[in-house]
């Protein structure tokens, strides 16, 4: 009883499952990390199914629909630590666009009886439907950073995750800024680091896939684009509303962009 | 659990709640009758995510971006598919280097796409373990050998594609960046072992006991002018003779919306059809490398082959061909002299096609004068095979009621996983629940 293997749950939710399949991107880990640990449920990985409560889940994806809604409290009931992994469970990902418009004329463009269809008006976050202990930004989420989650939670202790900007990333990398050198628009110094700075490595701004850094300022960046790189008012709310529009820093802004207008 | 044995008709109900190792989230409900089973449906409750609504009012440089999210497992699919589809819209055609590029990205994600399939998913259905975990206890070395193969798909996305999960390198007219000669070539000892390893792998799955089950089916696939296997262009061609491009997609299949389901179901001239590997590897088995024909003629598994639970063999034959097509690419590859080109917005519908791991992706899009996405239309994989693993799962049934109920549900769980299926792309999840009456 003593040396209990701490027992790993996997949840899905709204999402495209790729932040799960980060885990079985582990090539060189995974064997490793399910012999440390039991893999008590994931069911994208084996059939095998152990009761709960759990150590640790760790939740994909957003809050779409009524059934989904019901089944994160269960989640929550069974969970010691509850840590959402990725866009879709951290701030609502992709499919939160839907906040901005109406649900009904969506499901009326994608299906014919969008009666058969249930979902819920708005797509949310884990953590505005019950407590979440920790939010692993990225879309998708970075390996490394999920080693590192699951071995900090199943040692009590506080996860490494820097909550700094890209900028820093690129610096550490010796990348040179493509906004400066290049007139490239980039959400680098608002965006949480994570990826290592990758789009700024292959010629490419920041489009912002992981979400707002601690304490961002977008409005400055915001007039920097528009002013002195000629980027148009609603070019700069749509990269906002991507794959993070819901996460707050993010969603207040574009909103406000908006009401401002060109 | 016992069984009662009686001579009368029985009704019953076959209910997977849940199918593990599969992408997504669906079920399965069956009740049978005797021996015929009365009703069947595939319930696929995965929330829908509205793609093709909030495609609408975005930019045509966005859609590659956008759509990678509605599948982490196969990413690259819908971007290839995305950039096709703007790129006939916008009358770009990029340089053969940029396509040679594609077409090694795209079997760097067939080879992880694939090897995840093989090894994690579905051999344990064979091997009868409940997952790839499990597995490695007792076959530690094979488990390794599958993620180190599956590595190497990984290592080919990270370096062409900047990361394997939603790549961020893939452009409308190119890349952001094209790799050097010698960044490429970096990959070719890891791309040899590989291919061995995927050598063995064909002779390990070839192994396998397999059902005797056939059907006849109406395989899909798309088929290029020039001699290579499809991978990111073609025609379309099936084994009934049809033969028609992206653009006359939408005239051949049409989609339709069941109640069980968030996922549409496509037929082809009324028909339910086959994508994916089997159907490549049927018609366009003179299209693969030299090598991987000697490998499949080596384990005797040449066409026509009608059982779908081979299309484990296919998938492995596949990631051979990978293998060979990307160390092709690397020896004959010369950097372009643009990583893309710019495209100039126009007022066009554009279509795109190509062969995602799962199989045929269609894309369309619609586009104002200055590239604003005015509609979208996308058909995966899944929901083209979603009928055909319907039928096979009715037919199945039907020919072996003898079989208890533990082992007949086991088999419907395999049957649905010979397609790989993607629920996520689809729209997502399976269950299966057994219940006596």
């Amino acid at each position: 009883m003593k040396s209990r293997k701490p027992k790993l749950a996997v949840w899905k939710f709204a999402s495209c499952d790729g932040c799960q399949l980060t885990i079985l991107d582990c090539e060189d880990e995974f064997l490793k990390l399910a012999s440390e640990i039991e893999i008590a449920y994931f069911p994208e990985a084996t059939k095998k199914v152990v009761k709960g409560p759990y150590d640790l889940s760790l939740v994909e994806g957003s809050i779409t629909t009524p059934h989904d809604a019901k089944r994160i409290q269960e989640v929550r009931n069974a969970s010691k630590y509850l840590v959402t992994i990725g866009a879709c469970a951290t701030s609502g990902g992709i499919q939160a666009l839907r906040n901005f418009q109406n649900v009904a004329q969506f499901a009326s463009i994608v299906y014919a009886r969008p009666d058969y269809i249930q979902t819920l008006e708005k797509s949310t976050p884990i953590s505005a439907n019950v407590k979440v202990d920790f939010e692993l930004q990225g879309c998708p989420i970075s390996k490394h950073q999920i080693l590192e989650v699951i071995s900090a939670f199943l040692n009590h202790r506080k996860p490494q995750i820097p909550a700094h900007s890209v900028c820093m990333e690129c610096k550490a990398k010796g990348v040179v800024c493509v906004m400066v050198a290049k007139g490239i628009p980039c959400l680098g110094p608002i965006t949480h680091a994570g990826c290592g700075a990758l789009c700024p490595a292959y010629n490419r701004g920041c489009y912002g896939c992981y979400g707002p850094k601690e304490t961002p300022n977008i409005p400055s960046l915001m007039r920097w684009w528009e002013g002195e790189l000629g980027v148009k008012r609603q070019d700069s709310v749509r990269v906002l509303r991507t794959f993070n529009s819901a996460a707050k820093p993010f969603e207040e802004a574009s909103t406000q962009m908006e009401k401002e207008g060109a | 659990m016992s069984k009662k044995e009686e001579k009368k008709p029985t009704k019953r109900t076959i209910q997977v709640k849940y199918l593990a190792r599969v992408e997504g989230e669906g079920g399965l409900d069956v009740t049978v009758e005797g021996k015929k089973v009365k009703e069947l449906a595939l319930r696929i409750f995965e929330p829908p995510r509205f793609f093709e609504a909030f495609l609408r009012g975005r930019k045509y440089q966005e859609a590659p971006d956008i759509t990678s999210r509605i599948c982490g497992i196969c990413p690259v699919a819908y971007q290839m598919s995305a950039v096709s589809a703007m790129e006939s819209a916008l009358h770009l055609k990029p340089e053969n280097s940029i396509q040679q590029l594609r077409r090694m990205l795209y079997c760097g994600e067939w080879i992880e796409s694939h090897t995840l399939h093989i090894y994690l998913l579905h051999a344990p259905d064979f091997l009868g373990f409940e997952g790839a975990i499990e597995m490695a206890k007792k076959f530690p070395e094979i488990v390794k050998r599958g993620l180190g193969l599956k590595k190497t798909g990984n290592s080919l996305m990270a370096l062409l594609g900047g990361r394997e999960i939603h790549p961020i390198n893939v452009r409308v007219g190119g890349f952001y960046r094209a790799p050097s000669k010698q960044e490429l070539s970096a990959l070719v000892p890891e791309l040899s072992s590989a291919r061995a390893a995927a050598e063995e792998t064909v002779h390990w799955v070839s192994k396998f006991s397999f059902p005797e089950y056939e059907r006849d089916y109406e395989f899909v696939s798309l088929r290029s002018s020039d001699s290579v296997y499809p991978i990111e262009r073609g025609q379309v061609v099936s084994t009934s003779g049809l033969s028609f491009s992206a653009s006359e997609f939408d005239d051949f299949i049409k989609e339709e919306q069941v109640p069980h389901s968030t996922a549409l179901h496509a037929r082809l001239k009324g028909k339910p059809y086959l994508v994916g590997p089997l159907a490549r590897f049927n018609l366009n088995f003179d299209r693969l490398s030299p090598s991987t024909r000697k490998l499949a003629k080596d384990i005797g598994f040449v066409p026509p082959i009608n059982n779908p639970f081979k299309s484990i063999i296919a998938r492995s034959l596949e990631v051979h061909y990978a293998c060979d097509e990307a160390l092709r690419i690397i020896f004959s590859y010369e950097k372009p002299n643009e990583p893309y080109s710019e495209a100039t917005p126009r007022t066009s519908v554009g279509f795109g096609l190509t062969e995602a791991p799962r199989g045929l992706l269609y894309h369309q899009y619609k586009l104002d004068k200055d590239g604003i996405i005015e509609a979208a239309q996308i058909v995966p994989p899944t929901s083209q095979n979603l009928m055909t693993i319907e039928e096979d799962l009715k037919s199945f049934i039907e020919e072996n009621s003898e079989l208890s109920q533990k082992e007949l549900g086991w088999r419907c769980e395999q049957l649905i996983r010979n397609y790989d299926p993607c629920i996520s792309c689809s729209a997502h999840f399976l269950k299966v629940k057994w219940e006596e009456l």
